[in-house]
């Protein structure tokens, strides 16, 4: 028998977590760029950037006052009970974690751009489905991105005559353009497909895999490096106002596209990239994949 | 030693400070963005708080009402200034506002009104909202509390808000645009040595 009500904390508990602490990779990420940094102004950032995580933790607050609009990336287990409860419990688990973490109010309905308070509305928050073969546990990442680390997306379908050169072209644009806004030092998530809808799901999907981990193809694992490389050259430094780095990292995620379209879709996570890994089983036993140790 | 300033803040406050320079407010905190700006500049509608010599924040918190009724605030942080531009000059010409605090640059037209009529733009670092939080000692009112949490004009008492970094002096000094300038140059070369080596459309 499914435990809605014991399911629906789990997650609620997770979600009012991972606002108020960084995940290990993200975490160990800044560390490094950290002690890499050799000026002052810089430096502060950076302090700030750790002072306030301590803060976080000690005062149990979210560390950015922006929790987003939360969106879930599900992985479902074919043989996970109760598949079709799961919108509802993820529905009052925001509920629940916006007044207890408590998350800023930040869903707006469309046309009548009434904000209830909730962060609960029509498709609030997004719940993005995959279905797992064999498998009877489900995996919940949520992701909480503020609207600066929002405002930088964008997507285009170029022709195969633009080629993977107009693509680092169209990264590097769109990072010097609105990458200061977006609270670096910054993951970079690119999608490659046959058209922008898929593209720009795959470019969100890159946010939420650890830090360094790479494309499984030889040729986009190198293509992550050197762009990576080449934004850090480009210094913007935490905050955008200059510094040794640019981004924390460079992900890139692919589907096979049509011959005659190359979609590029980018997407931005922020200094302070909150997501989240869990995975549940049927016995509402579950491990914390995101945050070693971390209880909720 | 830190550089504090305090509300209501002078043009002769301003004289010395530079971009690139950090300081820190006492005094009077109002939070301010999008609809407040519109309001005010292309509604015409009297804003409900004086702001002459004052510091506004582009910052959306999350605030909790208190057992005593009181509000605290919880988590504060800055918001994208840019989305501010439009009315900015206008702004600080209306009001009297002489310190605005938020995230990233500010353009052209806001840079002409801090030389103007003198006044300054600094970033907080973002995503320091507890930090920023902490140096919120009390809230002392709410006004257009009908925009929501977000939007309302929240009015505070603020003890060493910052590190405020100056991103515009009273100069129309420009630390953001200048940055600009340096990593679109270094961008050419980068773009230029990475397509060499993704031609994979042959």
């Amino acid at each position: 028998m499914f435990d809605k009500e014991k399911f629906t904390e789990i997650v609620s508990n997770f979600v009012t977590m991972s606002g108020k602490i960084l995940p290990d990779d993200v975490t160990q990420k800044l560390e490094e760029l950290k002690n890499a940094e050799t000026g002052e102004l810089a430096k502060t950032v950076y302090k700030c950037y750790f002072d306030n995580q301590e803060l976080a933790r000690k005062l149990s607050r979210p560390s950015c006052q922006d929790t987003g609009v939360i969106n879930f990336y599900v992985n479902a287990g074919e043989h996970f009970p109760a598949l079709g409860q799961i919108n509802d419990c993820l529905k009052e688990a925001v509920r629940r974690s916006t007044a207890e973490a408590p998350l800023r109010h930040n869903t707006v309905a469309i046309f009548d751009e009434k904000n209830e308070g909730t962060n609960v509305g029509e498709r609030a928050p997004y719940i993005h489905w995959e279905i797992v073969p064999d498998s009877d546990k489900i995996e919940i990442k949520p992701y909480m991105s503020g609207g600066g680390c929002s405002l930088p997306g964008r997507a285009i379908t170029l022709m195969p005559s633009a080629g993977y050169e107009a693509i680092v072209q169209y990264v590097f644009d769109t990072i010097v353009d609105w990458g200061i806004n977006a609270c670096p030092p910054l993951l970079v998530g690119i999608g490659i497909a046959g058209s922008v809808e898929n593209a720009a799901v795959l470019s969100k999907k890159a946010l939420l895999r650890p830090i360094d981990e790479r494309h499984p193809n030889p040729k986009g694992a190198q293509m992550e490096k050197d762009l990576e490389k080449g934004l850090n050259e480009l210094g913007l430094g935490p905050q955008g106002i200059s510094g040794r780095s640019t981004v924390m990292g460079v992900h890139i995620e692919t589907a096979a596209r049509h011959p005659s379209t190359i979609s590029v879709a980018i997407n931005v996570g922020c200094w302070s990239h909150r997501w989240g890994d869990i995975i549940i089983d049927k016995d509402m036993n579950y491990e914390i994949i995101s945050h070693k140790g971390a209880k909720i | 030693m830190k550089k504090i300033l305090s509300t209501p803040v002078s043009a002769e406050d301003l004289k010395d400070i530079k971009i690139g320079d950090i300081i820190y407010l006492n005094g009077t905190v109002v939070t301010c963005r999008d609809v407040a700006h519109r309001r005010l500049i292309e509604y015409g509608r009297e804003l409900p708080v004086d702001l002459k010599g004052g510091c506004i924040f582009h910052a959306g918190p999350i605030v909790r009402k208190k057992g005593d009724g009181k509000f605290e605030m919880v988590s504060i942080g800055p918001t994208t200034s840019m989305r501010m531009e439009k009315f900015e000059k206008e702004f600080i010409k209306e009001t009297g506002v002489k310190v605005i605090v938020g995230k990233g640059g500010m353009a052209e037209k806001t840079a002409e009104g801090c030389r103007e009529y003198k006044a300054i733009h600094c970033v907080i670092p973002a995503g320091c909202a507890v930090m920023a939080a902490v140096e919120f000692e009390e809230i002392i009112g709410a006004e257009w509390t009908d925009l929501g949490m977000p939007e309302t004009l929240w009015i505070s008492r603020v003890k060493e808000f910052g590190p405020l970094i100056v991103s515009i002096d009273a100069e129309g000094n420009n630390l953001f645009e200048k940055n600009k300038k340096v990593f679109n140059k270094r961008k050419e070369q980068q773009v230029k040595e990475i397509s060499e080596k993704v031609r994979f459309i042959k």
